[in-house]
């Protein structure tokens, strides 16, 4: 058991290019961390520099008090789930989780009740004599994890380990990793680019973006009080609906110290078609343009006036004028028709011009 | 495959059957001629069909030698072939499969100009380079000694490469996975490099058995003694008599003996090497 800090991290490449531009985490000890963000923000380079396998060029990670920077993979007592599972494919499934222990040299009778015992949590008791192109893609990924558990390290490290599976298997195997995790009791640092595996595995949510940590925190937190325009629209599905303030009708609607503010996310689920304004509240007029319907929910995207330019948001951007609205499934609009919605004071999002800042009103 | 109507196939039948007759007459002939009677032969009255002298002959061949020439028995030679070959084939895989190692897993001072140093040498066989080696092996006094006949033909860029190639096919995950598992660069190259290279290993070890044993320059300079002489050394020697009648039937008994262990590699290893490439381990 144990915490994993890291202190203002750095990864600078040979090349001069800065992978992660100076990264401050504390997982306390049995927490789940998830580190999300889209391709190419450093959450994979950060997870691998925890694991050793990349080397640390400033600031220090520390793991159960005793900082690792130096320290071999191997002598950190981490275990890590690959998202290829890097299984070895010439070992049955029983040497495949034995090796790490063989090489640490641990009794074969140990071993044996380890792997048995991890095979019997894995459901994978059947199959110990098997080779790992012998199973399914679910089956290897449990191989994957058996690995991880039969050492009994400090942490477990994942990699995107579910990104290879089909849809339902990967629901499955969340719900698998979080009741294994919160039994085994093992400080986990989890990497993602799947917003709603972050929301479901986290006890603390990591946001990335560009080499930098944009928001921590507990995940509904997060979702509630997005910090940047950058979380607003990475946190939550479909992304929160960003529009600039420029017209003076929504800010005057408003009033009071939002008059500082420069955006107003509203996610689409906090919107209700009415023909009232609630106080203090915001309605848009919008033409629909798409539906989308999922069944218990309905999506509905609406084009405003065009004087109204939206902000660029990455990623999940819509065009500019284009409003998402979520609303319920047993309601039926038809494409074409003028709708107007609205949304309370209190489900307002408002951020600073540059979106690098939340104000709060 | 196209279907093709009765015709056309018999067609395409019997051109592959003249194929085939074209390729294994001669070794037929061979192996009639090496059961007949050699005044039969030197008349020019040998028959299409296998005379009664099989086991004399071969006897004869195997222990015995020919009575003129050479006078050293084939399975002296056959011998010599099979340690040259094996060394050669067996000492390739191995000096290769560590230097690719080397040049793939490890970062050290001028890897690259190593490599295309090693490259440059597909350049350079045997052939090229016959005199200094020749000097190089007579000033270490491995004339005529199994280490002469192999070791230079064992530094090999062929198999260098291609284990290269391969290593650089294998996931970077499970060198970072046996990191983490605890296994060194030793355990690693011994307990996941070795067991996946496996079936690349089985077919180099075919290509360079029978390149091994169908070498005949570099036996031919260094070998000087009868008894270290190789097997294609043996069959050329044994043509060359000054007066007396070429035993021919124990000359063809000697070629259809040099066929049969490149026979033997490939058709053993063969399945190994299908079911290699049936089962994609990777």
């Amino acid at each position: 058991m144990a915490n994993v800090t890291l202190r203002n991290v750095r990864k600078t490449y040979p090349g001069g290019f800065e992978a992660i531009k100076g990264v401050n985490v504390d997982v306390g000890d049995g927490q789940f961390c998830v580190l999300v963000g889209p391709s190419g923000c450093g959450k994979s380079t950060l997870l691998r520099m925890v694991a050793g396998l990349e080397t640390v060029t400033g600031g220090e990670i520390d793991i159960g008090g005793r900082v690792v920077n130096q320290v071999e993979p191997a002598d950190r007592d981490i275990a890590m789930v690959f998202q290829n599972y890097a299984l070895y494919p010439h070992m049955s499934v029983f040497n495949n989780m034995a090796y790490g222990l063989r090489n640490r040299g641990m009794k074969e009778a140990e071993i044996k009740t380890r792997v048995e015992e991890a095979a019997r949590v894995l459901e994978l008791s059947a199959m110990l004599e098997r080779k790992p192109r012998q199973l399914s893609g679910g089956q290897r990924q449990r191989v994957a994890m058996g690995r991880a558990i039969v050492r009994q390290p400090k942490v477990f490290l994942f990699d995107e380990p579910l990104s290879n599976l089909d849809a339902k298997l990967r629901i499955a195997m969340r719900v698998e990793i979080r009741k294994l995790q919160r039994r085994l009791k093992t400080t986990s640092v989890y990497v993602t680019h799947d917003q709603l595996e972050a929301m479901t595995l986290a006890d603390i949510l990591v946001v990335m973006n560009g080499g930098q940590v944009e928001q921590i925190g507990n995940p509904l937190a997060i979702y509630e009080k997005p910090a940047t325009t950058f979380v607003a629209s990475f946190i939550g599905a479909p992304p929160m609906n960003l529009m600039s303030m420029r017209t003076e009708e929504i800010k005057s609607q408003l009033g009071g110290s939002a008059g500082e503010a420069g955006i107003l996310g509203i996610r689409p689920e906090d919107f209700v078609i009415t023909d009232q304004t609630p106080a203090g509240g915001v309605a848009l007029p919008l033409t629909i343009e798409a539906i989308e319907r999922v069944g218990a929910e309905t999506f509905i995207y609406g084009s405003r006036a065009q004087d109204e330019q939206r902000v660029a948001a990455t990623p999940g951007e819509l065009p500019p004028g284009e409003v998402i609205v979520r609303i319920p499934g047993t309601e039926a609009p038809a494409i074409g028709e003028k709708i107007r919605v609205a949304a309370v004071r209190q489900k307002l999002h408002l951020f600073s011009g540059d979106g690098r800042t939340r104000i709060e009103a | 495959m196209v279907e093709q109507e009765g015709f056309r196939r018999y067609i395409a039948h019997i051109i592959l059957w003249i194929g085939i007759a074209i390729v294994a007459f001669p070794v037929y002939v061979a192996f009639v001629a090496s059961t007949q009677d050699n005044a039969l032969i030197a008349n020019g009255q040998m028959s299409l069909l296998p005379g009664g002298h099989f086991f004399e002959v071969y006897y004869q061949t195997i222990f015995v030698g020919t009575s003129g020439s050479t006078r050293e028995p084939v399975g002296n030679m056959m011998l010599n072939s099979l340690v040259m070959a094996l060394a050669i084939a067996i000492g390739k895989i191995a000096i290769s499969i560590i230097s690719a190692y080397a040049i793939v897993y490890f970062r050290f001072p001028f890897r690259m100009p190593i490599f295309w140093i090693i490259f440059i040498t597909l350049m350079l066989p045997v052939e090229v380079r016959i005199y200094p080696t020749y000097k190089i092996v007579a000033d270490l006094h491995m004339l005529d000694s199994y280490a002469g006949l192999a070791l230079p033909l064992i530094a090999s860029a062929t198999a260098t490469l291609l284990f290269r190639q391969f290593f650089m096919t294998v996931p970077d995950e499970l060198l970072e996975a046996s990191r983490i598992d605890g296994a060194g660069p030793l355990r690693f190259f011994w307990d996941t490099l070795l067991p996946l290279s496996r079936t690349n290993m089985a077919a180099l070890f075919v290509i360079l058995f029978i390149l091994g044993w169908n070498q005949y320059l570099w036996p031919l300079l260094i070998t000087t003694r009868d008894d270290m002489q190789t097997i294609q050394i043996g069959i050329r020697k044994m043509m060359t008599t000054n007066d007396a009648l070429t035993e021919w039937p124990i000359v063809m008994a000697t070629a259809v003996l040099a066929m049969l262990p490149p026979v033997f590699v490939v058709v053993a290893m063969q399945k190994l090497f299908v079911r290699g490439l049936v089962e994609t381990e990777k």
